[in-house]
């Protein structure tokens, strides 16, 4: 038999220095591990953290976002990480926990589902690329046991099932089939709420974007490691919209019309408290407010 | 005793020569052209899963007439070369040059020292920014190497097939003059002479046809098949557009969408 389709079995067959899990830690190191910030000052010793995703299922498929901090301790290591990416035309991987590391996975498991594709000439089934993913975390255990865990969120469009699916890992690489929505890193606690108010089921992609948003804006808003958007520097966060057709990565116009909408409502509504009455079935932060700066508090749609 | 017959290098080489030019020869053919927006390649082939035209890299396909389970051998081993370069060094580390490099070793050293040479010819083309910097590589049994311009063609009535792209090809065709130059070709070979009424017609359905794309951000490699195999090849000037597929196109394991990073 010539070999299997998996790139990773292959490289560890042939090349296995280049597999992030080759590298070994010597015993037991502290937190001031590789990747660290060097130097004596705030966050020395750190390694840098990506933070908070969210997912929602929608009537044509996912949308994930994710924020756009890394942070290093206390200090803020990258205003504009990114942390949702493509792992192959209908799936998008979102990546919390260690940067460095996570980064690596998701470039080995895009290479992975790639691969598997040209050799056996056929799309990796979704429950495939999940439980390929789940591998890789597994792989990383040592390492997160030493505090450097990489805990990615998983979404895609099921082209056998025909919907959008959403699933979870924990570091052992347990993965878990999410209903709706999902969020994971520091933020999620916030963003969870959020979403669990706003989501509905059979959102258009559009307004799932919106709740995106509304839902890292809520995290943001009680985390400090989840970065709100950046309007002096026009950073919004990575918003992926997954679907039959494929994955698209939002443009920054689009996003500056959703982000705008969402610092309108949340004027006056810091909250975003959805209108009690007279709504108009928006997705929410589009409420009246406190009966100022009522101008601007239109919704987005 | 027996002594074993002394058998002269010379023809040693030619018997080997021989025997992997016969089974190339008794393949359909597969052409490759260059055309004003990337590489075109197009092969009579009536199965859908048995590929001669595949994928290896971003800019980077392989096409390859002879023995098939020697040249999905040789196919399987350069993605596997070119996802692992692409993989430790970068993406744009990878290129047609240095994949033909590696396969001229591999062919070259069965067809020396095996017991028997590999019955197979391959081009590995890459498409560049600009026609200009277009590679297309063929690679022959004995593991020589040619640095091609414009296009190629190769297995069963290479020569016919050849002779009648040479006539035809120019640079700069759209991709529906390239590709109908292509079938042309692929219809005027030995047995089409034999009969003498001109090129035999190809239904698309029995077409294995794929594009190196230059518009393409990405992955710039796409398999046409189906009803945009069919109105490419339709009637000339029926004001089809020069995209190759149009926006609602299924995407499928053969026609990714650009993701980065």
């Amino acid at each position: 038999m010539p070999g299997s389709s998996s790139f990773t079995d292959f490289v560890r067959e042939h090349a296995p220095e280049v597999l992030p899990g080759a590298r070994r830690l010597p015993g037991a190191v502290p937190l001031a591990g590789p990747g660290a910030v060097p130097g004596g000052g705030p966050g020395a010793g750190q390694p840098p953290h990506a933070t908070t995703i969210v997912a929602l299922v929608t009537a044509d498929g996912v949308v994930v976002a994710g924020d756009r901090r890394a942070t290093a301790g206390n200090v803020i290591a990258q205003r504009d990480i990114e942390k949702v990416f493509p792992a192959d035309d209908h799936s998008a991987v979102g990546i919390a926990g260690t940067a460095g590391l996570a980064l690596e996975m998701v470039r080995l498991f895009q290479v992975e589902l790639e691969h598997y594709e040209k050799l056996e000439g056929a799309l990796m089934s979704f429950e495939g690329k999940a439980n390929r993913l789940s591998a890789m975390i597994r792989g990383n255990l040592g390492l997160a046991m030493q505090g450097l865990a990489v805990v990615p969120l998983f979404a895609g469009y099921d082209l056998d099932a025909r919907r959008g699916r959403i699933v979870s890992y924990d570091v052992t690489g347990g993965r878990y089939e999410e209903v709706d929505h999902h969020a994971v890193g520091s933020g999620s606690v916030f963003a969870r709420g959020a979403l669990k108010k706003l989501f509905r089921p059979g959102l258009s992609s559009a307004e799932a974007v919106r709740v995106a948003v509304e839902a890292l804006w809520d995290a943001a808003d009680d985390d400090s490691a989840t970065g709100g958007p950046d309007l002096v520097r026009r950073t919004w966060p990575v918003v992926a919209v997954v679907s039959a057709e494929g994955y698209r990565r939002l443009e920054q116009e689009e996003l500056s019309a959703v982000v705008e909408g969402v610092v309108a409502g949340r004027t006056g509504n810091p909250g975003g408290a959805p209108a009690l009455a007279g709504g108009t079935g928006g997705t929410g932060g589009t409420g009246t407010g406190a009966g100022t700066g009522t101008e601007g508090q239109g919704v987005q749609r | 005793m027996s002594v074993p017959f002394y058998v002269s290098p010379e023809q040693l080489m030619k018997d080997k020569a021989d025997y992997a030019r016969k089974g190339i020869a008794r393949g359909r053919a597969v052409v490759v052209l260059a055309y004003e927006g990337g590489i075109v390649f197009a092969s009579e082939n009536a199965s859908r899963a048995l590929h001669k035209i595949s994928e290896i890299y971003d800019r980077v396909a392989f096409a390859a007439v002879g023995k098939y389970n020697e040249f999905e051998n040789l196919r399987v081993a350069g993605v596997r070369y070119a996802d692992l370069r692409g993989y430790s060094y970068d993406r744009g580390d990878v290129t047609a040059r240095g994949l033909a490099n590696a396969y001229a070793q591999t062919l070259g050293t069965v067809f020396t020292t095996g017991p028997k040479p590999y019955e197979v010819e391959l081009v590995v083309a890459e498409v560049g920014r600009t026609p200009e910097q277009d590679q297309v590589y063929r690679l022959t049994y004995d593991g020589s190497v040619a640095d091609e311009h414009g296009y190629v063609a190769m297995g069963g009535s290479a020569e016919q097939i050849s002779a009648r792209l040479g006539e035809r090809w120019r640079a700069g065709m759209s991709l529906e003059e390239a590709l109908r130059t292509a079938v042309d070709a692929l219809g005027s070979d030995a047995q089409a002479e034999a009969a003498g009424r001109g090129p035999r017609r190809i239904a698309p359905d029995q077409l294995e046809v794929a594009v190196l794309d230059r518009a393409r951000a990405r992955r710039t490699f796409r398999r046409l098949g189906g009803p945009v195999l069919a109105r490419l090849l339709g009637e000339a000037g029926a004001g089809a557009p020069d995209a190759p597929a149009g926006p609602g196109a299924p995407a499928g394991p053969d026609t990714p969408a650009q993701p980065a990073g």
